[in-house]
């Protein structure tokens, strides 16, 4: 950047600091709160002299569109020439931009006041400098696309005239400063192309992965097959000297105790591999004799998991979450009530990128370029394994291949700190599919079992869960917790969710709807048995449910983040489904039915109807998804939104038809996508309505929550098209397969 | 060993080894990033690019397989991102995390080089062999049928590619 500084708008710097910090878990989501002190401006925008605007992104973007719908809110308050603005993404920097971090689908709600009040004030900073310039009252003053008018004396400047001037004059107070009528909007509400999208499609350098510095090796590293296992020996001598090889050498890594339930265990044992490039690198990588002490992992195994949990099944629940009413009583008095066993799998994140990151160390400072969705994590995690300083560690975010949130965690990140600290020179490190597969942080596999009765009237009247997961005595492993608030809680007057938990030697984590994803399938499922059994129409069952009078809740912690399940909310989406998928008039045909199901998660409300297909020989073919969500009453940018939520649909589908990854003597047997495959375009639903049902709320985010109802959507459609109730996934288990 | 490519219509010598992968050669040695590694055994097409004309796996292309043939990889469509094929990409705006898009986008256009006017089923047997984790693909048989439209002329061209690609 060569523009003279000078020429920036600047502007003296408000009150800033720590306002949260970087967490994903769905307790800890409760605990997030709007940012106090509000942002600085200057840290978001620069108007050189010329007129460029150029807009920070600061947080990291992994393919959510946050690079581009950021930058909008600053654009639109900023009346700024949206064809013209630059894009610039931040480095991590967290004096100036506060929270830098991905997930939780928490973008938008942490950031929809305050960018625009970042835009909004610089806007008012640049109407005062024309006003003064002109000696003419600011209200008189109006701004359009990067200039501001004098309608009066007919006279007009362009922001970058105006930069200078702007500069020098006092902050308004940014959370004072009025902010735009919505049906004003010329930039929020409308179409933007991602601000990537040229660089994507020409192949120009973007990515973690295309990372290059002068000098710079590659690395891979071998950790062991088993989650944990240390290095007893390896013939690193040998493999140093194979060709283009510089480096081979031990780490010794360790996992505390513990660490693995806190969610990053940090720098694993292993061998790193050090070449010239990096197929020398991973050519080398066959030659590698370690013999590892695999410790106590070796002994797991999926099937041994599934058995334990069977006879926990059968002993009654270690914990208690809530209790309401006599489940007992209820389910001897009701007219009819079901039993169910729910299961699902570990899967992996996989995101196309594999994992990868680029270092350098030199004089006692670290430079990383990073596709962390938590680079402020990966930089304590770094400073801590490394025992260095944090100010002394630099972290770049570059463009991440997929999240999903695998990079929540900073795993890879540690791995090419440490090697990039012992070989001196810059280093990137990247993974083989094989490592991406094999040393994932799982979505948790679990075990549910159900009962449930509804009464003559055909009404839910009792609920019972105990679901067997993974823990230790009152700790639970990462993401494979089950809220005592989750939907039905409160509309089923006798309700009881129980926990035991099975101690688990392997990472898990958060993937795209943590929880949810799993949650939706068992919970609506088993409501449509229930239906069923009521001899009830599923969407009728559900309205009626809706409609019940909740038992009281404590109140909701404050923040954007404490708003609790709205049933009329969520009945809103499932009539606006219903309509548009034709429920009401749907046909009954053998082997072809619709199937329905909705979810709350990450503050937003999904209702989805699937209709489906099942051939004699259990072949799957999805026709169409409607889709209705309420994530309340502004679309950003509508047609990323629309993108996100049919990708969000293919997801769920992948996971549902074939994803699952299992143990046997502690090691992952799926190492690559021929056996944990995706949708392919052939696959995919040729149709995927999305309906966006606007309500008087703020708005909300979008990766994750249109997610979670497409998984039981369609294994609803698949009783009523073939009377075979999915209980566990994934469906191939059963037979089933794409069309 | 030294092996003679000819990539994007530039020749250049490489000093690989005989079973390095086209797919490596191509981002590490001729420094050439847009061509990306995904699964490195034929499952996803992030890799793809074209040899001699046809759309093949570079991760399992060895060097010595592609030596003497043209090599085009997405760099090569155009000089600045005017082929049909990125041109629709843009216009219909469709990458998410965009990874997976060099490899989309070079599978389409092989595919439209030999079939211009491809029917929905043609285009399912074509772009079946690459692999999208955000799940784009309405979006990439929709940019697959501008792009053939596209290159069918201006009369049925449907508009012209904005900078930001937006569908304003």
């Amino acid at each position: 950047m060569t523009m003279n500084r000078r020429a920036f708008l600047r502007v003296s710097a408000l009150a800033g600091g720590g306002m949260l910090i970087g967490l994903y878990s769905r307790p800890a989501l409760a605990q997030l709160r709007r940012p106090g002190p509000p942002p600085e401006p200057s840290a978001y925008i620069r108007i050189a002299a010329d007129g460029t605007v150029t807009i920070m992104a600061k947080d990291p973007e992994v393919g959510q569109g946050v690079k581009t719908m950021l930058p909008m809110l600053i654009a639109e308050e900023l009346d700024a020439d949206w064809a013209h603005v630059v894009i610039e993404q931040a480095d991590l920097d967290p004096a100036k931009y506060a929270m830098q971090f991905t997930g939780g689908s928490t973008a938008t709600p942490i950031n929809w006041d305050p960018m625009r009040q970042v835009g909004a004030a610089c806007r008012q900073m640049l109407l005062a400098a024309a006003a003064e310039l002109w000696h003419v009252s600011p209200s008189t003053c109006s701004t359009t696309a990067g200039r501001v008018l004098h309608h009066a004396s007919n006279r007009s400047a362009g922001y970058g005239e105006l930069a200078a001037r702007a500069a020098a004059l006092p902050v308004p107070d940014v959370s004072a400063v009025a902010l735009k009528n919505p049906r004003d909007y010329r930039i929020i509400g409308h179409t933007q192309g991602g601000c990537d999208v040229h660089a994507i499609v020409t192949g120009q350098p973007l990515f973690g992965i295309d990372m290059t510095l002068p000098g710079m090796l590659y690395a891979v590293y071998q950790k062991c097959p088993v989650f944990g296992g240390k290095v007893v020996n390896a013939n690193v001598e040998e493999v140093g000297r194979l060709p283009g090889v510089r480096h081979a050498f031990v780490v010794a890594g360790a996992v505390p105790d513990g660490e693995i339930l806190a969610g990053d265990p940090g720098l694993l044992p292993g061998v790193a591999i050090v070449a010239d490039t990096w197929w020398q690198a991973q050519s080398a990588r066959k030659q590698l004799k370690v013999v590892w002490d695999e410790g106590k992992g070796a002994a797991q195994s999926s099937a041994g998991f599934a058995q334990q949990a069977e006879t926990l099944s059968k002993q009654p629940p270690a914990r208690t979450l809530r209790h309401d009413g006599d489940v007992d009583t209820a389910l001897q008095h009701a007219a009819a009530h079901v039993e169910a066993a729910y299961a699902y799998p570990f899967i992996a994140h996989a995101p196309l990128e594999p994992q990868n990151c680029t270092a350098h160390y030199t004089d006692g400072h670290l430079v990383i370029w990073s596709t962390s969705q938590t680079p402020a994590n990966g930089r304590g995690l770094v400073a801590r394994t490394l025992g260095m300083p944090e100010d002394r560690i630099t972290i770049h975010m570059l463009r991440a291949g997929g999240g999903f949130g695998r990079r929540l965690t900073n795993d890879y990140l540690v791995e090419a700190a440490w090697i990039a600290k012992t070989v001196g020179v810059p280093v990137k490190l990247l993974w083989a599919r094989e490592d991406d597969m094999t040393n994932d942080y799982y979505r948790p596999a679990g075990f549910q079992y159900l009962k449930g009765g509804v009464d003559a009237s055909g009404r839910l009247i009792a609920w019972h869960n105990h679901f067997v997961t993974w823990g230790e005595g009152d700790r639970y492993s990462p993401s494979a917790t089950l809220s005592p608030t989750e939907f039905p809680a409160r509309y089923v007057p006798n309700f009881t969710l129980g926990t035991s938990v099975m101690p688990l030697w392997l990472k898990t984590g958060a993937l795209r709807a943590p929880g949810s994803n799993v949650h939706a399938f068992v919970i609506q499922s088993f409501l449509d048995e229930l239906a069923h059994a009521a001899g009830r129409d599923p969407v009728a069952f559900r309205r009626t449910l809706l409609d019940a009078a909740p038992l009281p809740a404590p109140a909701p912690p404050a923040g954007p983040f404490g708003a609790q399940f709205d049933a009329g909310r969520m009945r809103g989406v499932l009539d606006l489904v219903a309509a548009r998928s034709g429920w009401a008039e749907r046909k009954t045909q053998a082997g072809r039915a619709l199937g329905v199901a909705f979810h709350f998660s990450h503050l937003g409300y999904f209702a989805e109807v699937a209709d489906v297909s099942v051939t004699a020989g259990h072949r799957v073919k999805i026709h169409r998804v409607w889709v209705a969500a309420d994530i309340g009453r502004q679309i950003i940018n509508p047609g990323a939104a629309e993108n996100m939520v049919q990708g969000a649909i293919i997801d769920g589908l992948s996971e549902l038809m074939a994803q699952e990854i299992t143990l046997e003597h502690g090691r992952v047997m799926q190492t690559n996508y021929d056996r944990h495959p995706m949708v392919r375009l052939m696959q995919a639903p040729p149709e995927i309505d999305v309906h966006w049902l606007k309500t008087d709320h703020p708005p909300t985010g979008l990766g994750e929550p249109a997610l979670p109802p497409i998984i039981p959507a369609v294994c609803n459609a698949i009783f009523t098209a073939t009377g075979t109730r999915i209980r566990t996934l994934p469906l191939a288990n059963h037979g089933f397969s794409w069309a | 060993m030294r092996f003679e490519l000819t990539v994007n219509g530039r020749s250049s010598t490489v000093d690989v080894s005989p079973d390095t992968p086209l797919l490596w050669v191509i981002r590490d040695v001729l420094n050439l990033k847009g061509t990306k590694y995904g699964c490195g055994i034929g499952q996803c097409g992030a890799c793809m690019v074209h040899v001699a004309g046809r759309a093949v796996h570079s991760c399992l292309t060895p060097v010595s397989r592609a030596a003497h043939l043209p090599i085009t990889t997405v760099e090569g469509l155009s000089a600045d991102g005017t082929h049909p094929v990125q041109i629709a990409w843009r216009e219909v705006d469709v990458p998410q995390c965009g990874y997976c898009q060099a490899g989309q986008i070079m599978s389409a256009s092989a595919l439209l080089a030999r079939t211009p006017k491809p029917t929905d089923e043609d285009i399912d047997a074509a772009m079946s062999g690459n692999l999208c984790r955000c799940g784009t693909y309405l979006r990439i048989r929709q940019a697959v049928h501008k792009a053939a439209a596209l290159a069918a002329g201006p009369s049925t061209q449907p508009g012209s590619a904005s900078r930001r690609g937006g569908r304003e």
